[in-house]
């Protein structure tokens, strides 16, 4: 894994002030959604080989809730944006 | 050749000119009865016990490096059913017993020793938390002891004990919970599967899995076509990969775990010990090395490497638990790609697809596991029904609500 990560706020800053959540690909069902939907949302992971999505925090510094897209074989990271940001480019998709 | 004092004494007595290759290198055949995905630990006695126990030798284990390379030959070797949850005690249970008689089963010296693990706990709510368990276990009909400070003292001297923080207060003790040859058990189950007449196929990658109508024909590989009755597969850390080529929707997020040897020591630590406060785990190797871990490296990975971070977490757990560690030195790290699941618990199971048959999500605890997987696969696809040890175990769970979450952690792989 590199060990420096750019954080949107705060600059470069090394991995170790941040924790990690996991896969921000699922995307959260609308409450009423049927049960399959929500299921696939806590349960099913696409976990590929290569480009991912995850949620990391950056609890030592501006801790805001932050989305790196980065290669998990590589461990090359190809960029770094806020969580919210995240969410409103992928609602307009 | 069968393995014994007599056998031993021949060869010295011929300079050991006579000793065979313990399994051959066939070259793969068009079609199989069944075919497993995954020459590691539970790949290899899947296809053991399929000979052995189900009588179905027409079996290729089919594995892109070479057997052994994977989390089989990474791991810290630790064998143990301390589980408090019915889904999993009755199961590594089984493995246990499986391993006590592994050895002669096989044939083969895989080293296993019963040395005990002690489960260090440093307050009360844990102590109570581990009574718990241990109450759970003797429900089952398995040992288990809980120690207080003075007698964890008498066993492991060179504890800190009066950590400021973490003070030990006792431990969960499993007599029979132990280490074994972690290498030896690939190469005796190949060696057994092998000498039933199963073909180990190394350095040969599944590349696609052909299906008609419906059900799996074979696999693409880079050796060719195979055609197959059934298809089983094993690959731990590459499960998914796998799985989506017969379009598996799977529970599984795949991480790196480290692990550590040290320079080999005088024999300093007799027994199996993990941390109550940390993640930290610890036991000495027959040649003196003493073998560690702790946490995986918690974003996903499937590259057999970690990151320095974890490697500092790891030795200042150790060395907060094990003061005198600090004067070791550590000679060789490594990484293995774990399938971590959605609850911390296996997979052995049927899948969508007919005669596509599932074993994953071992998480980083799948070695002690490495018989009872193997058998209750092998019972699974030679009766296609499901092992009673292994009922659980179902892929469809999270769906059902029926999880195993042995530690309470929730849907997120990277903390169980």
């Amino acid at each position: 894994m590199a060990s420096l990560i750019t954080c949107p706020h705060c600059g470069t800053r090394p991995k170790e002030e941040f924790s990690i959540r996991g896969a921000a690909a699922p995307k959260r069902p609308a409450p009423a959604a049927k049960d399959e939907v929500w299921h696939r949302y806590v349960y099913v992971r696409d976990n590929p080989k290569g480009r991912v999505l995850e949620y990391w925090h950056h609890v030592a510094g501006c801790r805001r809730w932050l989305v790196v897209d980065r290669d998990n074989f590589t461990h090359e990271v190809f960029g770094v944006m806020d969580a919210s940001d995240f969410e409103r480019v992928r609602g307009v998709e | 050749m069968r393995y014994s004092a007599l056998s031993i004494l021949k060869q010295a007595l011929s300079g050991n000119r006579l000793w065979q290759p313990a399994w051959r290198e066939p070259q793969p055949k068009p079609h199989y009865d069944v075919i497993i995905v995954g020459g590691g630990g539970h790949g290899l006695s899947t296809a053991y016990y399929l000979a052995k126990e189900f009588g179905i030798t027409n079996v290729a284990v089919i594995e892109k490096g070479y057997i052994g390379s994977g989390n089989v030959g990474r791991n810290t070797t630790i064998i143990r059913s301390n589980y408090l949850l019915e889904g999993n005690n009755p199961f590594y249970e089984f493995s246990l017993k499986l391993w006590e008689g592994l050895e002669r089963d096989f044939n083969y010296n895989a080293m296993v020793s019963q040395r005990g693990i002690v489960n260090l706990f440093h307050s009360d709510g844990q102590r109570d938390d581990y009574a718990r368990r241990g109450n759970g276990m003797r429900m089952h009909g398995v040992d288990a002891e809980l120690l207080d400070r003075e007698q964890v003292r008498k066993m492991m001297p060179y504890l800190n004990f009066d950590h400021a923080r973490f003070p030990i207060l006792g431990g969960l003790y499993q007599k029979r919970a132990g280490t074994v040859r972690h290498d030896a058990v690939a190469w005796g189950y190949a060696r057994g599967a092998d000498q039933r007449g199963v073909d180990i196929i190394q350095h040969c990658e599944v590349t696609g899995i052909r299906r008609e109508n419906g059900l799996v024909v074979g696999v693409e590989t880079t050796k060719g076509f195979i055609g197959c009755n059934k298809l089983a597969l094993a690959a731990a850390g590459n499960t998914t990969t796998v799985g989506r080529m017969a379009d598996l929707d799977l529970p599984i997020e795949t991480h790196v775990l480290q692990a550590f040897v040290s320079e080999g020591l005088k024999p300093v630590i007799d027994h199996v010990i993990t941390y109550g406060a940390g993640h930290f785990y610890i036991s000495q190797s027959d040649k003196g090395g003493l073998v560690f871990g702790a946490e995986i490296d918690f974003y996903s990975s499937y590259a057999q490497r970690g990151n320095l971070q974890t490697v500092e977490h790891t030795m200042e757990e150790g060395v907060s638990l094990i003061p005198g560690l600090s004067r070791a030195k550590v000679l060789r790290s490594w990484g293995g790609v774990m399938d971590m699941s959605m609850d911390g618990s296996p997979i052995i199971d049927r899948t969508p697809v007919d005669n596509l048959y599932l074993n994953c999500g071992w998480c980083y605890g799948g070695f002690k596991a490495t018989p009872a997987s193997g058998f209750c696969f092998a019972h699974l696809i030679a009766k296609n029904e499901t092992h009673h040890v292994s009922r659980f175990m179902r892929l469809d769970r999270f769906e059902r609500g029926y999880m195993i979450d042995e530690a309470g952690k929730g849907p997120q792989p990277n903390l169980h």
